[in-house]
């Protein structure tokens, strides 16, 4: 008799081996996101005209379906975790670009005319006075793109089993077992809820600086 | 001493922030840039620390050409005050005051240590080193920012309108605590302001820009208000320019009558006699310490049974020598008897003096400036 847990074989997975990769698979591609989505968005910073075009392409990037996406890839990735990923990526960035833009935006005029007048070089102004300011808004960029990546990393099923969890909803038609599917959904959305939970407390951690009201929200 | 000569601002869209200006600024002084918006005093200012660069003339920092070091060491050996303060709202107290030491290499224990002594400087709570700016008042935070510019000693500190977002008794506070700090440490400020009390109250010298970043007047404050250059200036100075100028004359000068005053335990003979011969209407009577109860008509004063309650209020007396003859005359137009009660530092009296008399020591003050003594500002 097969219960809650007991996963296919054809997985090749136990439960939390199945955790294991699907939050690899999730993660990867927000930290690749951000890591690429900073530079991008200094550069929009400090070039402002650059910021609307930059805006459009990732917005006309985010509207293209990730099995669109999965067609492209697999010549050159093939039915890899990277296919997956590099979709998932391409999307954290749509959030990310934008939400690092306005953080670091929102450092009042007054504060970087100081650090200016007080002999901080660019580089310096931007690590240890723009940057940490941005914090909060970069945390909320990246609670929704860790998320919403959680959620999309199922899609990969499509491709041969990449879909980590997601791959259970499949399992769940051709074996008819329905309590696979639920164990899917389930498990996805407890993730995401600890995922988020987990970037609260460390916004929480970073900015001891902040109102107490505002942090709440 | 820092020079600025015949310097021109010009943006690429032909607008003219500043003018051909040239000032002198002397070591040790405060001179004040004041104008309305649009005069080109930011402007100035900020060419001083280069964040805005000249389009055409020099700037020298003790006869050498600013542009010859470079431009975040030139930064760092100037303190900065700005509107608001901007304190990193992402560091602590003690740690948005360490910043420059911190930018030169000071290690960061002697760094925090020079921080918390700036705070003792400047009148806040060691308490508040931990704290964050937002856990500040606006007062506080700008205090913050004072010490932040002074935290690595440098010789010159640009103010840019520190105080103007404050309310009117904070702001008093922090002018009154510039001047007591300038006089302990001797910098060479330099300040913008729009407002021309502010600019009255702590320059040393005065530059009244107008718009289009002309230099209209540069001159001591007393001079300004007794020489305006021209109408813009005298506009711009206010319409009771003469009242404000007796700031700048000391009221040591006048001289205050004592035999008004009786002591409340004094006998009958002695009001009756002080209140026919004094010539003024009213005595003023004075508790057994000397401080000012209040005046009272000579025929309604019985020996013995004066009641504290009934008198006329005095008003607020002046510190004899050391406040102003602003001050004087300020206190002689208030008194419901038209005479001034001068005090001394711990509030006793030294005499009074009527309106007549205030007005007398200005006329004779003006005729002493106009013959080339110079008018002390008294404060």
């Amino acid at each position: 008799m097969s219960g809650f847990f007991d996963i296919p074989s054809d997985l090749q997975h136990t439960y939390a081996g199945l955790i294991g990769l699907h939050l690899r698979e999730a993660l990867v591609p927000v930290l690749v996101g951000l890591v690429v989505s900073l530079p991008v968005a200094q550069l929009c910073v400090r070039f402002r005209w650059l910021y609307p075009p930059v805006l459009g392409v990732t917005t006309v990037l985010y509207a293209i379906p990730s099995l669109a996406f999965f067609v492209v890839l697999i010549d050159y990735t093939g039915q890899s975790e990277t296919t997956v990923m590099i979709p998932l990526a391409v999307y954290s960035m749509v959030v990310l670009v934008p939400a690092i833009v306005e953080g670091v935006r929102s450092v009042p005029p007054e504060t970087l005319a100081a650090a200016t007048a007080m002999g901080f070089g660019p580089v310096r102004r931007y690590v240890q006075v723009q940057l940490p300011i941005a914090v909060p808004a970069i945390i909320a960029g990246l609670r929704v793109a860790t998320v919403s990546s959680i959620s999309l990393v199922s899609v990969g099923m499509l491709i041969g089993n990449q879909g980590a969890l997601g791959n259970l909803l499949h399992d769940a038609q051709i074996y008819n077992r329905p309590e696979l599917a639920v164990n899917s959904v389930v498990t996805t959305a407890v993730l995401a809820i600890l995922a988020d939970a987990a970037l609260v407390a460390v916004r929480l951690l970073l900015t001891p600086w902040m109102p107490k009201e505002s942090a709440a929200r | 001493m820092i020079r600025i000569d015949s310097v021109t601002k010009r943006y690429p869209d032909g607008t003219v922030a500043v003018d051909r200006l040239s000032l002198d600024i002397e070591d040790g002084s405060i001179t004040v840039l004041v104008g309305p918006s649009g005069c080109g005093k930011t402007t100035t200012l900020r060419m001083i620390n280069r964040m805005v660069e000249p389009s055409e003339g020099t700037i020298l920092l003790d006869g050498a050409d600013i542009r010859q070091q470079p431009v975040n060491t030139l930064r760092r050996s100037m303190g900065y005050v700005i509107q608001n303060a901007g304190l990193f709202q992402h560091r602590t107290i003690v740690d948005n005051i360490a910043t420059v030491p911190r930018l030169l290499g000071w290690g960061k224990d002697r760094a925090r240590a020079r921080a918390r002594e700036l705070m003792e400087r400047v009148g806040l709570d060691a308490s508040l080193a931990k704290r964050y700016p937002y856990q500040l008042s606006g007062g506080q935070q700008q205090r913050v920012g004072v010490a932040r510019a002074l935290a690595a000693d440098p010789p010159v500190l640009l103010m840019d309108e520190p105080f103007s977002a404050v309310d009117p008794v904070v702001r008093k506070g922090l002018q009154d605590e510039l001047l007591r700090i300038q006089a302990e440490l001797g910098k060479t400020i330099v300040f913008v302001t729009h407002d021309i009390d502010e600019a009255v109250k702590l320059g040393t010298m005065v530059a009244v820009l107008r718009t289009g970043g002309h230099l209209a007047q540069y001159a001591p404050p007393a001079e300004l208000l007794s020489d305006p250059a021209d109408a813009f200036v005298e506009d711009f100075l206010g319409s009771d320019r003469g009242i404000r100028r007796l700031s700048f004359f000391p009221s040591g000068a006048l001289e205050l009558q004592t035999a008004p005053v009786v002591a409340l335990d004094a006998d009958a003979g002695t009001i009756a006699a002080r209140g026919s011969t004094s010539g003024a209407p009213y005595l003023l009577v004075a508790d057994l310490d000397g401080r000012p109860l209040g005046w009272g008509d000579p025929k309604d004063l019985t020996a013995g049974e004066i009641e504290p309650g009934r008198l006329l209020s005095h008003g607020r007396p002046f510190v004899h020598g050391k406040d102003s003859l602003r001050a004087a005359l300020d206190a002689a137009v208030l008194s419901p008897t038209g005479w001034a009660v001068g005090v001394d530092g711990t509030g006793r009296v030294v005499g009074v003096v009527s309106q007549q008399a205030v007005g007398e020591a200005i006329r004779s003050a003006h005729a002493l400036d106009r013959g080339g003594e110079d008018a002390r500002a008294v404060r």
